[in-house]
C-alpha cells in the first residue's frame, strides 16, 4: 500500500479521544459560542468579585442626582430613580439575578432529567405514574404556578428559587421523557440489553450521552425565562425586596422613569437580554458540537 | 476473550430447543374500545442442533423477527419454553447467562450501534459487562476487528457514522462475537446491504462459524441467501411454522403450498425460465383476526372444507426430517389430496 492510500484511509481517523473531549474541542473552535461564553464569564466574574471592584455603594441614593444620563462624570451608566449608581447596581444585581436565573434551572435539570429518563426507559406503569403527575403541574400557566407556590411559601430569594424549580421540573421531564423514549427504541439499546447489561449501566453508558444534548439545550433556554419570572415575582413582592439590586426588580422600579430617561430605564433589560441571548447561542453551539455526525 | 461456555449435553443434545412459543400483542383498546390481539407468534416449536445453521424465511410480518427477539428475551413471551443446551431458561439457566451464550445481529447496522461510542467502545461494552477489565476488553475489540476484516488502527476510534454500511455490519458481528457466544441470531443481518457487500459478509459469517465453532439462526426473506447458508430451514406464515426440514429437501420438494408459492416467486436468472404468472396474490391476512383452520387457506389453490375447519399439525413428509403443516401431507386428514391413513407407516 502506498503512502497516499494510507493517508486516504486514515483521513477521518482521529486520536483516541472520548466523546466529551471531542465535544469540547469542537465548541472551542466555534467563535460565536466562545464570544458568548466570554461575555457570560465576564458578567459572572464581575458579579462574584463586585466588592473588590471599588464601585459606588449600590444602596446609597441621593435625591439631588436622580436619573442622571449615561455618561455623566462619576456615573458612567447614570443613576436610577433614587439616585443610586446604575453601574454598581447592575453589577451587584448580577449576583441575585444570575443565581435566581441559573440555580432553578440547574436543580430542575437534575430532577427533570432523572424523572424523564426513568419514565422513558422503564415505560409501562412507571411512565404513566410519573408523566400523569407531571401533567397536573402542566395544567397551570407557569407564571400562575410560580406565583401560587411563592405565595404559599412566602416571599424571599430561597422560596423564589424553590417555586421556579417546581415550575421547570415538569417541562424538563417532558422533554427528557420524549427524547429517552425515542432513543430507547433504537436497536443499540436492545443490543446492550442482549449483552446482559443492567438497566443502570445501559442508562449511564448508552442513554445519557444520547439524551443529554437536547435536554441541555432546552434547559439553557429556560434560564432567560427563569430570570424574567423571577422579575415578575419580585414585582409582586414575592421575590427580591427593594432596595436589593436585582435586574428584574430594577426593571420594574425604573419603569416609572421610562419617559424621563429611557436609556437608563432600559439598562436592566439590556442585561437580561444579553445574558439570555448568550445562553441561547451557547446552547445552540453546544448542540451542534454534540452532534458529532457532521 | 471470555472463557468459552462449557458444552453440557454433548453433540447429540440440541443447542436450542423452542417449545410452544407464543407472543400476542394487544392493540388498540382504551376506555371504550375493545382490546384486540395480534397473534405475532403462535405456537412455534423447533430445535437447533449444535454447529448447524437454521434459516427462518417468510414474508414481512410473519413473526420472524419477533421470534428472534423472544429468544433473546428482549420482550416477554406469553407462553413457551426455551431450552438452551438442556437448561431451561429462567430456571436452570439465568437470563444473564443466556445473554452471553446467545447473541444477536440486527438488520439496521446504524441503529444498532450507539452513535456516541467509538467502534472499539461499542465492541468492548459487552465483555466489560461480563467482568472484563477495560484494557483487556479494548484489546479484544481490536482483535475482533481484525477477525471481521477491519483494520483496528483505521477503524477502532471511528464513530459509526464514519464507516460504510457493510463495515458497520462487520462491527456488529464483532460486537456479537465479543461475548464468545455459542449461538448467534442473525436477524436480516445482510438484507440491507448491497449484493456485493452482502456476499462478502455472508462469506465472513461462514468463516467465523468455522473458526469460533458457532451455531447460527439465520433470519431472512431472501431465499437464495437462506439456501446458501442454511443446513435446515423453517418457513413461517402468519406467526406459525408451516414447513421445516433440510434446506435442499425443502427447496427441491416443497410440501406446503405456501413454500411452493414462495419458491416459485423467486426470479429466475434465465429469461426463458421466468415465471409469467404471479403464483401468490394479495397480502397476508390480518394477524389480528387470522383465518380459521389452516391460516393459509385464504390464499391457497388447494383449499377444501377441512382446511377451513381444522388446524393442520406439523407432520412428516416422506422421511423423518422434513415436516409440513398441510392437510395434503397428513394421512387421513380428509383432504382429497391427502395420503390414505394406511400409508402413514410408510
Amino acid at each position: 500500500m502506498t503512502a497516499t492510500d494510507t493517508a486516504l484511509q486514515a483521513a477521518p481517523a482521529h486520536k483516541a479521544r472520548g466523546y466529551w473531549a471531542t465535544v469540547g474541542r469542537r465548541i472551542v473552535r466555534d467563535k460565536v459560542s466562545m464570544a458568548c461564553a466570554l461575555v457570560l464569564l465576564a458578567i459572572l466574574l464581575a458579579a462574584i468579585f463586585a466588592p473588590y471592584l471599588h464601585l459606588a455603594d449600590p444602596y446609597q441614593g441621593s435625591m439631588v442626582r436622580r436619573l442622571r444620563h449615561i455618561g455623566t462624570p462619576g456615573y458612567p451608566l447614570g443613576t436610577d430613580e433614587l439616585g443610586r449608581d446604575m453601574l454598581s447596581r447592575l453589577i451587584y444585581g448580577g449576583r441575585l439575578s444570575l443565581l435566581i436565573g441559573i440555580l432553578p434551572v440547574i436543580l430542575a435539570f437534575g430532577i427533570g432529567t432523572s424523572l424523564g429518563l426513568v419514565a422513558g426507559y422503564a415505560g409501562g406503569w412507571a411512565n404513566t405514574a410519573i408523566m400523569r403527575t407531571v401533567d397536573v403541574f402542566y395544567a397551570f400557566p407557569s407564571v400562575l404556578l410560580a406565583i401560587a407556590i411563592s405565595g404559599v411559601l412566602g416571599a424571599g430569594v430561597v422560596n423564589s428559587i424553590v417555586s421556579l424549580t417546581v415550575v421547570f421540573v415538569p417541562q424538563i421531564t417532558r422533554v427528557a421523557e420524549s427524547v429517552t423514549t425515542g432513543v430507547r427504541n433504537l436497536d443499540f439499546v436492545d443490543a446492550a440489553r442482549a449483552s446482559g447489561a443492567g438497566a443502570l449501566t445501559i442508562m449511564r453508558v448508552h442513554m445519557l450521552g444520547n439524551v443529554l444534548g437536547p435536554i441541555f439545550v432546552y434547559a439553557t433556554g429556560l434560564i432567560s425565562v427563569s430570570m424574567i419570572l423571577a422579575a415578575g415575582l419580585s414585582f409582586l413582592g414575592l421575590g427580591t425586596k427593594p432596595p436589593e439590586p436585582e435586574w428584574g426588580l430594577m426593571l420594574n422600579t425604573l419603569r416609572t422613569a421610562i419617559y424621563v430617561n429611557p436609556w437608563v430605564a432600559a439598562m436592566p433589560g439590556v442585561m437580561i437580554f444579553a445574558v439570555s441571548i448568550c445562553f441561547n447561542l451557547l446552547s445552540d453551539g453546544l448542540r451542534s458540537a454534540m452532534d458529532i455526525r457532521n | 476473550m471470555l472463557e468459552p461456555i462449557e458444552d453440557l449435553g454433548g453433540a447429540a443434545q440440541p443447542l436450542l430447543e423452542v417449545k410452544g412459543l407464543v407472543k400476542h400483542f394487544p392493540v388498540g383498546g382504551g376506555l371504550f374500545a375493545k382490546t384486540k390481539v395480534v397473534q405475532a407468534v403462535d405456537d412455534v416449536s423447533f430445535t437447533v442442533a449444535k454447529g448447524e445453521t437454521v434459516g427462518i424465511v417468510g414474508e414481512s410480518g410473519c413473526g420472524k423477527s419477533t421470534t428472534a427477539r423472544l429468544l433473546m428475551q428482549l420482550m416477554p413471551r406469553n407462553e413457551g419454553e426455551i431450552i438452551f443446551d438442556g437448561q431451561l431458561v429462567g430456571e436452570s439457566m439465568s437470563l444473564r447467562d443466556l445473554r452471553r451464550a446467545m447473541q444477536m445481529v440486527f438488520q439496521d447496522s446504524y441503529a444498532s450501534l450507539n452513535p456516541r461510542l467509538t467502534i472499539e467502545e461499542s465492541i468492548a461494552f459487552g465483555p466489560k459487562v461480563h467482568g472484563m477489565a477495560d484494557g483487556a476488553a479494548r484489546t479484544l475489540a481490536r482483535d475482533l476487528l481484525t477477525k471481521v476484516g477491519l483494520k483496528p488502527e483505521t477503524f477502532a476510534n471511528r464513530y459509526p457514522h464514519e464507516v460504510s454500511g457493510g463495515q458497520r455490519q462487520r462491527v456488529n458481528i464483532a460486537r456479537a462475537l465479543a461475548l464468545n457466544p455459542r449461538l448467534v441470531i442473525l436477524d436480516e443481518a445482510v438484507s440491507a446491504l448491497d449484493k456485493s457487500v452482502e456476499a462478502q459478509v455472508l462469506n465472513l459469517l461462514v468463516d467465523l462459524k468455522r473458526e469460533f465453532g458457532l451455531t447460527y439462526l439465520f433470519i431472512s426473506h431472501d431465499l437464495n441467501v437462506v439456501r446458501y447458508i442454511s443446513d435446515r430451514v423453517l418457513v413461517m406464515y402468519l406467526g406459525q411454522v408451516v414447513e421445516l426440514g433440510p434446506v435442499d429437501e425443502v427447496w427441491d420438494g416443497p410440501a406446503h403450498p405456501y413454500t411452493q408459492a414462495l419458491l416459485a416467486a423467486m426470479p429466475a436468472s434465465d429469461p426463458d425460465q421466468r415465471t409469467e404468472v404471479p403464483p401468490i396474490t394479495g397480502d397476508p391476512p390480518n394477524p389480528i383476526d387470522p383465518p380459521s383452520g389452516c391460516r393459509f387457506h385464504t390464499r391457497c389453490g388447494f383449499c377444501e372444507d377441512v382446511c377451513i375447519s381444522t388446524v393442520p399439525r406439523l407432520s412428516m413428509v416422506a422421511d423423518g426430517a422434513h415436516q409440513a403443516a398441510c392437510h395434503m401431507v397428513i394421512p387421513g386428514s380428509g383432504h382429497t389430496r391427502a395420503p390414505a391413513a394406511s400409508e402413514a407407516a410408510a
